[in-house]
């Protein structure tokens, strides 16, 4: 306990009331001044007339509960009598911080909810909850979702496959649906989800267990002039022996009740033979007619499947998309590399290759001779954004590509839609400007529509001005890629 | 999700420019703040996540917590009601020995030997409690009991008998002594015994007979009314300690106490504003105890500390303490005391906050963040944090500036870890050296580890799963 060899004041000021907690902060303040050793302003309670003699002043005679006392102990007077200066300043002082009560201040001050389930709490209308948090913290988040009664799209990738199971029971339980994890793409309600095309309202409901996969369904069946009522992608595991259709199986349901829906396109990547054989067999019970672009070996290309899809709803099918560069390039053999930000198409490029050019290696960027890589697969994606976001890989693999001259083709996606880069085409043309003298020619998928915040016919314009062939199907693009190597061997 | 939903609002968390594009499409997007918890944390809090028990075990932990009342129905010595032995104390947080014990605690046990008579000086007592010899230490919560500050309970100390009367359950606390030099604060010098002494001759029997005369005293309903009229129910008790007195003294006066008895309990209880914090500390713990032993359940059942751990029980780990350094609260000094002069945080008394009360119903009672220099707008801020790290809003306790919104209450273990939010506290402060008494109050908050260690004890039985 400070005792007080220099100046002290101790003063009481009788019947002057202050709340107890605005007189231990104006003991703090005037604790604080300059050359002050102790300090205490306080009602004259039993307990505080204790502390004031603890600070060793006499116990001020006569002073009651219902007054004030004002004690100071300071090094010297001039310091005594700079911190009594200040007692009048910090007993009206108002608490730091506040202001004139305008925003910020009252009990309606808004913070941001930091889960999902105090955001459902705030908005109890909401149905859908976007979850693309890093893999690891998916589940939990996703988890989350349901059990705060939302259905849940997971863009998140890298979820082990037994937590998968589990979201997609809880939502089955639930009745909800979980799309995803690793669900690139998703139309609900008129707005799109992930990576979403613009495209226009109309009778197809699509289940996707393939992103890309079903970015281009869409974005040819816009070109032909069909629409979607909804697409629900489930992630591109569904379809495996492990997962067993869990979210297909729920989708499916929820498009048969749904009046919009005249005909239901199911896309995967190539499923599991026996759940797709199950999933077929449900799929002819629905009342609406249910169709199959299970990308398996001998099965149409999604251009194929577009095309039977449209001829079963009886619209002519369209010459699809195309633009060519100004310069038509010699064609010079070597190697197909397929760069990809889409894995489904990326299968397809690879399906495509295999049946034309013979063993295409997949995802190993040593390989050498023919190669496709999927830069969206999880080894790729790991603590970095999606290469439709991100392209800093592929754009290093195509620069060495292009100065590679072993390289014949180099086939590349290009997708378009709200999400994804906002210049895509123009990220590739500042590469491909680059190239050397005598360069692998460019074959480019565009996968986009007219609608597309991008603006699809510029982007076009940008791929042609740098040498590069785009269609807007990706099948015609492969096998135009295979053409210029066959025609060049 | 209907089979056709119509675009309301999605609620999207991670990546910004998903919830932009949803943006770019007219939608209309509640984006959540997410942050990324700890990386070594995700695999333990997905495992508990996914333990199919989870939901259905917090459903009925919260079920029977806000089901639970309180009423006092008895006081007593705790020789009687707890069957304590001379020579056994009882303290407030999780389980300590002498050796490990912090200032605040040695004192208020060593007034708690001179108290008993089992030793004549405070040095005597100091070398028994150190010897150890008839002596028998043990966390309060372990008998059914809290208590604030040190919490230290001898067999002649009179208790507050609560009950729950749907099912008969009892959960004891002391007297509240006032503030300043008290035995609970780690002081022991003769007013203090004195006053204990009155306490348990002359308080606790005049308010055993006035309870026996007038029955039962509903003191969830108390509590609920406090909570409308300013207290939060841990630092601020003054509208719960004026209405029991109402209560009560009608009875106080007509047990065939004299008239200076009646006097002195009256003026003790009427000029002590915490003395309603005994009675809502042991409503607390009744109501958190109705909510143990739900397997798979991560809500917080008790948190507690013993002036050097901070610990906490969880639902679905039975009886386990998951403990961590207890950390220094942050606020105001009582005349010269400062930082220095503090022992960590200490008292059971967090069972308020366990409970829904304290620093969760802190925008009940604004004039509380000022302890800390903090603005009316902090007190909004807390509680309304507290809501991210809760999992329901008590249907008694109701905040009017909040459009009676109900508190906070049902401390998640998998959303602390989530968010990184911690409960907030509001405490006192014991001085550091045993003896000294109480130097302040201010805020706390329990260390993150207390939170992570019950993390992978409710991991650790869950069902495993596979993270290859």
């Amino acid at each position: 306990m400070p005792r007080h060899a220099g100046a002290g004041h101790v003063e009481v000021r009788q019947g002057v009331y202050r709340d107890s907690v605005a007189l231990m902060q104006a003991s703090r303040t005037i604790a604080a001044a300059p050359g002050v050793s102790g300090a205490m302003i306080a009602m004259a309670t039993e307990l505080n007339l204790d502390l004031i003699e603890d600070l060793g002043f006499e116990r001020p005679a006569g002073a009651g509960p219902n007054d004030m006392v004002v004690a100071v102990a300071a090094a010297d007077p001039a310091a005594l009598d700079h911190a009594l200066s200040l007692v009048e300043t910090a007993l009206t002082a108002r608490a730091p911080g506040r202001d004139s009560g305008g925003a910020g201040t009252g009990p309606a001050a808004a913070q941001a909810p930091r889960t999902v389930s105090a955001a459902a709490r705030d908005h109890p209308e909401a149905e859908l909850a976007l979850i693309s948090v890093p893999g690891p913290h998916a589940f939990t988040e996703a988890m989350d979702a349901l059990e705060s009664g939302l259905s849940a799209v997971v863009f998140s990738d890298n979820v082990p496959v037994e937590l998968e199971i589990r979201l997609k029971d809880e939502a089955a339980h639930r009745g909800l649906l979980v799309m995803g994890p690793d669900c690139g793409t998703a139309h609900v309600g008129g707005l799109g989800l992930g990576f979403a095309n613009a495209v226009r309202p109309g009778p197809v409901g699509i289940v996707a267990a393939s992103g890309t996969g079903a970015q281009q369904l869409m974005c040819l069946l816009d070109a032909a002039g069909v629409g979607i009522s909804q697409c629900l992608g489930v992630g591109g595991r569904d379809l495996s022996a492990a997962v067993g259709a869990r979210a297909t199986r729920q989708a499916l349901r929820r498009l048969d009740e749904d009046p919009a829906t005249q005909l239901i396109a199911v896309v995967s990547k190539p499923p599991d033979l026996r759940v797709a054989q199950r999933l077929q067999e449900e799929g002819s019970e629905l009342a609406t007619p249910v169709t199959f672009g299970l990308l398996e070996p001998g099965a149409p290309d999604l251009t194929r499947f577009t095309e039977q899809l449209l001829r079963r709803l009886g619209v002519a099918v369209p010459a699809w998309p195309f633009w060519a560069p100004g310069r038509g390039r010699p064609a010079r053999p070597g190697a197909l590399r397929g760069l990809y930000g889409g894995g489904t198409l990326a299968a397809e490029a690879h399906a495509l290759a295999t049946d034309a050019l013979g063993p295409v290696a997949s995802d190993d960027l040593g390989a050498t001779g023919h190669l496709v890589v999927d830069f969206g697969a999880d080894q790729f994606t790991v603590g970095r954004a999606h290469p439709m976001l991100d392209p800093a890989l592929r754009n290093q693999r195509l620069a060495a590509d292009l100065a590679d001259p072993t390289v014949g083709v180099i086939l590349l996606d290009v997708v378009l839609g709200y999400g994804a880069h906002p210049d895509p085409a123009g990220e590739l043309a500042a590469v491909l400007a680059v190239r050397p003298h005598d360069p692998p020619a460019i074959v480019t998928a565009l996968v986009g529509t007219q609608a597309d915040p991008q603006d699809m016919d510029g982007q076009a314009k940008k791929l042609t001005d740098a040498g590069a062939y785009a269609f807007g199907s990706h099948a015609q693009a492969v096998g135009h890629a295979i053409q210029l190597l066959q025609a060049a061997r | 999700m209907s089979a056709r939903p119509s675009p309301t609002r999605v609620i999207t968390a991670g990546a910004g420019f998903l919830a932009d594009a949803l943006a770019a499409q007219s939608g209309t997007v509640s984006r959540v703040d997410w942050r990324p918890p700890p990386a070594e944390l995700a695999e333990p809090l997905a495992t508990v996540m996914a333990d199919p028990r989870r939901a259905e075990a917090n459903a009925i932990a919260i079920d029977r917590v806000l089901a639970s009342t309180a009423q006092l129905v008895d006081v007593a010595p705790a020789r009687e009601v707890l069957r304590l032995e001379n020579g056994a104390f009882l303290h407030a947080g999780p389980p300590i020995e002498w050796a490990r014990a912090s200032g605040p605690l040695r004192g208020a046990l060593i007034g708690a030997m001179l108290f008993e008579g089992l030793a004549g000086t405070p040095e005597q007592a100091e070398r028994q409690l150190a010897a150890g010899t008839r002596i028998m230490l043990d966390s309060c919560h372990h008998h059914g009991a809290v208590g604030p500050m040190a919490g230290v309970v001898s067999p002649s100390m009179w208790l507050l008998v609560l009950e729950d009367p749907t099912d008969g359950r009892r959960a004891y606390c002391s007297l509240n002594e006032g503030l300043g030099k008290v035995l609970r604060y780690g002081a022991y010098a003769r007013p203090v015994i004195e006053r204990l002494d009155w306490m348990s001759t002359v308080l606790g029997p005049t308010l055993r007979d006035a309870i026996r005369q007038q029955g039962a005293l509903d003191i969830t309903a108390i509590t609920a009314q406090m909570v409308q009229m300013g207290d939060e129910g841990h630092n601020r008790n003054r509208a719960g300690t004026l209405m029991v007195l109402r209560d009560l003294l009608p009875a106080i006066a007509e047990v065939g106490r004299s008239a200076a008895d009646v006097a002195a309990v009256a003026r003790f209880i009427g000029g002590n504003d915490h003395f309603f914090l005994n009675l809502v500390m042991p409503a607390c713990k009744l109501a958190m105890d109705a909510g143990r032993d739900v397997p798979g359940s991560t809500v917080v059942i008790a948190m507690a500390r013993n002036g050097t751990d901070v610990g906490i029980q969880v639902s679905g780990t039975g009886d386990r303490w998951f403990t961590a350094p207890a950390p220094v609260p942050e606020g105001l000094y009582l005349g010269s005391y400062g930082p220095a002069d503090a022992n960590p945080d200490i008292g059971d008394s967090s069972i308020t906050e366990t409970a829904g009360l304290g620093g969760f119903a802190m925008a009940a009672a604004p004039a509380i963040v000022q302890f800390v220099g903090g603005t009316v707008a902090d007190a909004f801020t807390a509680t309304q944090q507290m809501y991210e790290i809760t999992l329901a809003e008590h249907p008694r306790y109701q905040i009017p500036v909040l459009d009676f919104r109900g508190t906070p209450v049902g401390i998640d273990v998998t959303r602390v870890v989530r968010t990184g939010i911690l409960p907030q506290i509001n405490t006192g402060m014991a001085g550091r050296v045993a003896g000294t008494g109480q130097v302040g109050a201010g805020l706390v908050r329990p260390p993150l580890d207390c939170f992570r260690g019950a993390l992978y004890g409710l991991a650790e039985r869950a069902p495993a799963i596979s993270f290859s």
